[in-house]
C-alpha cells in the first residue's frame, strides 16, 4: 500500500486554522495579539528608539522609546568588561575563534573524535595566546582583567572541552566490569548531579582552599573551570551512557571475532556509533552549560550580566537599566536559539536516517 | 554486591587498577583531611557544630517565621531551608500546571495557540534564568512608590516595595495545618488504588470543603473573613504583602520552568499512537474529551520521569536568588560562612539539604509513576 499524497503545507494550514468557528476564533484571535504586542515592540525598540550616544538628551522626551544610547556609549564594557581598552581587538578575535569553533562543529566532515577534538584545541588555543598575550610577544593581560562577552566565552568553551573527555571516561568507568571503578563513578556522578551548580562552583571557589594544599590551590578560576567540567561531565556521561546503550551486544562480539583488542573494538566499532546516538542530546548539554555559565557572577566573576549591571550601575546611565538587559538577553538568546535550533534540525535528520 | 567469585574471574591488573584506584581515592581523602587541619589551624577556626548554637547578629530580607538579629544559626539556617522549600515548592506546583497548558498548546492542532506557545518557550526557555530574574527584580523596584501604586480594583495593589493582595483572615497554624491536611490526602488518594484523574476530583473537592470548614469554624462571627490592604500614610497596612525578592523569584522560576515542563508535556503528547486519537475521533469524542481521556492518561507515563528531573531542577534553581538577595539556603549558608568562617560544616548542611529534598522528590516521582504505570505495558 502507498502512502497518501502529502497535503500541501498551505493547504493544510487553512484546514487545521479554521476547521471550526471556534479554531476560526482561535487563530484570527491570536493573529490579532501576537500582531499587537509586535508591534508595540517594534514600535517601543526601533521606531522611537534612540540609538546614538549623542542624542542622549532626546531619550528624556516623553514620546521616546527605548534608549539604546547606554549600549553605543557602554557595549565596550558590556561585552569586554575590564580588559584594557587598546587591546580590546585581541578580546574581539579571540571570541571570533570561539564562534568560529562553535560553528565549524556544526559540519559533519569534523564529527570524528579526532578531527573535533583538534579543532577545539586549535579554537581554545588560539582564544588562550590571544587573551592573555606573554607567550606570544603581547601585553600581557591576567585573567582577573577578563570579562563579559569574552568571558562567557572562555568558561564556556574550557568547560566543554575539559568535560567531553572526563564525561567519556566516567561513562566508560560507569559500565566497567570493575566493580569498584562503577562504584565511584556512580556515587560521584549522583552526588554531583543531585547538588545545584551553584554549589558545585561554589565549593570549588571558597571550600577548596581549605581541603587543598597551598602548592595545588591555583588561580580560583581555573578551580571554578574544573568544577564546572566536572559538574558537565557527571551529566555527559549520563548522555554517553544512552548512546552506549542503543548499542547492540553483537557488535562486541564481532569485533571480537574480527581479531580487534577489547580497546580497539571500543573505539573503532563502538566509540564512533555511540557518539552518533549521543550527538542530539549532547548539543542540548552544550546549550544549557552555555546558559548555564551565567551564575558565575554570584561567585565574583566580571561576565555578561556583571558587566551589563556596571554599564547602566553609574551615573547618567542608571534609568535605562531595562536597554541593558535587554541588550544583554538578546545575546544569549541569540546563541543559545541558534546552537539549540540546530540540535533540533539535527534530531530530525538522524531519525529519518534510522528509518 | 561484590563476592569472592567476582575476584577469581579478574586477572591481576584487573585486580590491580581496582586497588590503585581504592588507593587513590584515600589518599585524597586522607590529604584534604589534613591540609584542613592545617589550614583551619592557621585561620584559628575551631571545626565542629557549636556554632550552630551562637546567635548570628545579622538580617535577610525573607522569613516565613519570626525572626531577628539574635537568632542562633540554628534557627537561622532552618528558616533559609524553609524559604528554599517554599519557594521550591510554590514554584514546582505552578509551572506544573502552566507547563501542561503550555505543552498541549503546542501540541494542538490550531495554528495560533501553536504559534503563541512556541514563541513563549523560545523566549523563556533561551534566556538564563538569573538573568530572568535580576531583570524582573530591576522592573520591580522600579515600579512607583506605595502612595502612586499601581491597582487592581483597589483590592490588589503593585508598588516598589512588593505587591499588596487581599488574605483570608486564618491563623497561621490552621493555614500550616490545611496544607498538611491537602498534602497528606494527596498521599493517601494515590496509595487509594483510585484512577489518576478521580484522585484528583476527589483530592480538588475535598481541599475545597475543608477550606470551607475551616473559615467558618475559625473566622469568629462580625470579623471580616478577608484582609484587604489599604494605604495608610506612607505603606500598606492589613493583607497580605509578597516582597519584591518573593515575586521576582517565583514568577522567574515559574515562567523558566514552566517552558521545560511544556516541553515535556508536548514530548509526552507527542508519543500518543495517533491511531488512538483517530480511534476517539470516530467514536464521536470531542477534542477535550480525546485529551482528557484518551491524550493525558497516555501521554503521563512518558511524561512523569522527565517531570519529575524539572521538579528536582526547579528546587535547585532557587539558589539563584542570592543574586537578588532572596534569603534562600544557599544565600544563608554563604553569609554564614563569611560571618562565622565555619566553611567545612556549612557547605555540609547545604549539600546535606539538597540530597534529601532530591531524595525525597525522587522517591515521590517514583511512587507516582507506579501509580500510574498501565498494566502490561513493560515496568
Amino acid at each position: 500500500m502507498s502512502a497518501p499524497p502529502p497535503i500541501a503545507w498551505s493547504v493544510d494550514w487553512r484546514r487545521r486554522a479554521f476547521a471550526t468557528p471556534h479554531d476560526s476564533v482561535l487563530t484570527v484571535g491570536v493573529g490579532l495579539l501576537l500582531a499587537w504586542m509586535a508591534w508595540i515592540a517594534i514600535d517601543w525598540a526601533l521606531l522611537r528608539a534612540v540609538f546614538r550616544e549623542e542624542d542622549v538628551a532626546m531619550c528624556q522626551d516623553e514620546n521616546a522609546g527605548a534608549c539604546w544610547s547606554v549600549i553605543d556609549a557602554r557595549h565596550r564594557l558590556i561585552l569586554f568588561g575590564l580588559y584594557p581598552f587598546d587591546e580590546h581587538w585581541r578580546s574581539t578575535s579571540a571570541a571570533v575563534a570561539i564562534i568560529a569553533t562553535v560553528v565549524l562543529s556544526c559540519i559533519p566532515w569534523f564529527w570524528s573524535a579526532s578531527r573535533i577534538a583538534t579543532l577545539w584545541i586549535v579554537g581554545f588555543a588560539t582564544y588562550y595566546l590571544l587573551m592573555e598575550g606573554s607567550l606570544i610577544g603581547l601585553e600581557q593581560v591576567t585573567t582577573d582583567k577578563w570579562g563579559g562577552l569574552s568571558l562567557v566565552l572562555f568558561l564556556f568553551s574550557s568547560v566543554v572541552l575539559l568535560g567531553m573527555p572526563m564525561g567519556l571516561g566516567l561513562a566508560l568507568m560507569r559500565r566497567s566490569r570493575l566493580p569498584v571503578l562503577r562504584l565511584v563513578a556512580t556515587l560521584l556522578i549522583d552526588f554531583i548531579r543531585s547538588l545545584p551548580l551553584l554549589t558545585t562552583l561554589f565549593t570549588a571557589a571558597v571550600v577548596l582552599p581549605i581541603l587543598l594544599p597551598e602548592w595545588l590551590q591555583g588561580d580560583k578560576i581555573w578551580r571554578v573551570i574544573i568544577a564546572f567540567a566536572l559538574f558537565f561531565a557527571c551529566y555527559q556521561a549520563e548522555v554517553f551512557r544512552g548512546g552506549f546503550q542503543a548499542i547492540p551486544d553483537g557488535q562486541y562480539e564481532a569485533g571480537k571475532a574480527l581479531g580487534l583488542g577489547k580497546w580497539q573494538v571500543l573505539w573503532v566499532i563502538v566509540l564512533p556509533q555511540v557518539f552518533r546516538h549521543a550527538l542530539p542530546a549532547t548539543i542540548n548539554m552544550v546549550v544549557v552549560t552555555f546558559k548555564e555559565t551565567a551564575v558565575v557572577i554570584i561567585i565574583g566573576f566580571f561576565d555578561l550580566l556583571a558587566s551589563a549591571s556596571a554599564a547602566f550601575g553609574t551615573g547618567a546611565w542608571v534609568a535605562y537599566y531595562m536597554e541593558t538587559y535587554l541588550f544583554v538577553a538578546f545575546i544569549y538568546w541569540a546563541f543559545i536559539t541558534s546552537l539549540g535550533r540546530y540540535g533540533e534540525y539535527l534530531k530530525d535528520r538522524l531519525r529519518q536516517d534510522d528509518h | 554486591m561484590l563476592g569472592w567469585r567476582d575476584f577469581k574471574r579478574m586477572t591481576p591488573r584487573e585486580i590491580a587498577v581496582q586497588i590503585g584506584v581504592l588507593a587513590l581515592v584515600v589518599a585524597i581523602a586522607i590529604g584534604a583531611y589534613f591540609s584542613a587541619r592545617m589550614n583551619l589551624a592557621e585561620l584559628g577556626i575551631t571545626s565542629g557544630f557549636n556554632f550552630l548554637n551562637r546567635d548570628t547578629g545579622w538580617s535577610y530580607s525573607f522569613s516565613l517565621l519570626e525572626r531577628s538579629i539574635d537568632d542562633t544559626y540554628r534557627r537561622t539556617l532552618f528558616i533559609g531551608f524553609l524559604n528554599t522549600v517554599f519557594v521550591g515548592l510554590i514554584s514546582i506546583v505552578v509551572a506544573t500546571v502552566l507547563g501542561f497548558v503550555i505543552g498541549t498548546m503546542r501540541d494542538s492542532e490550531n495554528p495560533g495557540l501553536k504559534t503563541i506557545s512556541s514563541v513563549y518557550v523560545q523566549i523563556f526557555r533561551n534566556i538564563p534564568l538569573i538573568l530572568q530574574i535580576v531583570f524582573l527584580y530591576a522592573l520591580l523596584i522600579h515600579m512607583p512608590g506605595p502612595k502612586q501604586a499601581y491597582s487592581i480594583g483597589d483590592v490588589i495593589f503593585m508598588s516598589n516595595r512588593g505587591i499588596m493582595v487581599p488574605i483570608l483572615t486564618l491563623p497561621l497554624w490552621s493555614v500550616v495545618a490545611l496544607v498538611i491536611a491537602a498534602g497528606g490526602l494527596a498521599w493517601g488518594l494515590l496509595r487509594s488504588g483510585l484512577g489518576a484523574l478521580a484522585c484528583f476530583g476527589v483530592w480538588l473537592a475535598s481541599v475545597v470543603v475543608l477550606n470551607v470548614l475551616a473559615i467558618v469554624i475559625l473566622i469568629p462571627e462580625g470579623q471580616s473573613v478577608v484582609s484587604i490592604p489599604f494605604l495608610k500614610g506612607l505603606r500598606f497596612r492589613e493583607g497580605l504583602t509578597l516582597s519584591v525578592e518573593l515575586v521576582a523569584m517565583i514568577v522567574g522560576i515559574v515562567l523558566y520552568s514552566a517552558a521545560y515542563i511544556g516541553e515535556v508535556v508536548r514530548g509526552g503528547l507527542d508519543e500518543v499512537p495517533k491511531g488512538l486519537v483517530e480511534a476517539g475521533k470516530s467514536l464521536g469524542l470531542g477534542r477535550f474529551a480525546i485529551w482528557w481521556t484518551i491524550k493525558m492518561p497516555m501521554a503521563l507515563r512518558s511524561i512523569i520521569p522527565p517531570l519529575g528531573n524539572q521538579w528536582i531542577f526547579t528546587m535547585k534553581a532557587t539558589t539563584v536568588g542570592v543574586a537578588i538577595g532572596f534569603s534562600d539556603l544557599f544565600y544563608i549558608v554563604s553569609t554564614s560562612i563569611t560571618q562565622s568562617g565555619q566553611t567545612l560544616e556549612l557547605i555540609a548542611i547545604l549539600m546535606g539539604a539538597f540530597l534529601l529534598v532530591n531524595f525525597i522528590i525522587a522517591q515521590l516521582v517514583t511512587l507516582l509513576n507506579a501509580r500510574l504505570a498501565l498494566k502490561g505495558y513493560g515496568s
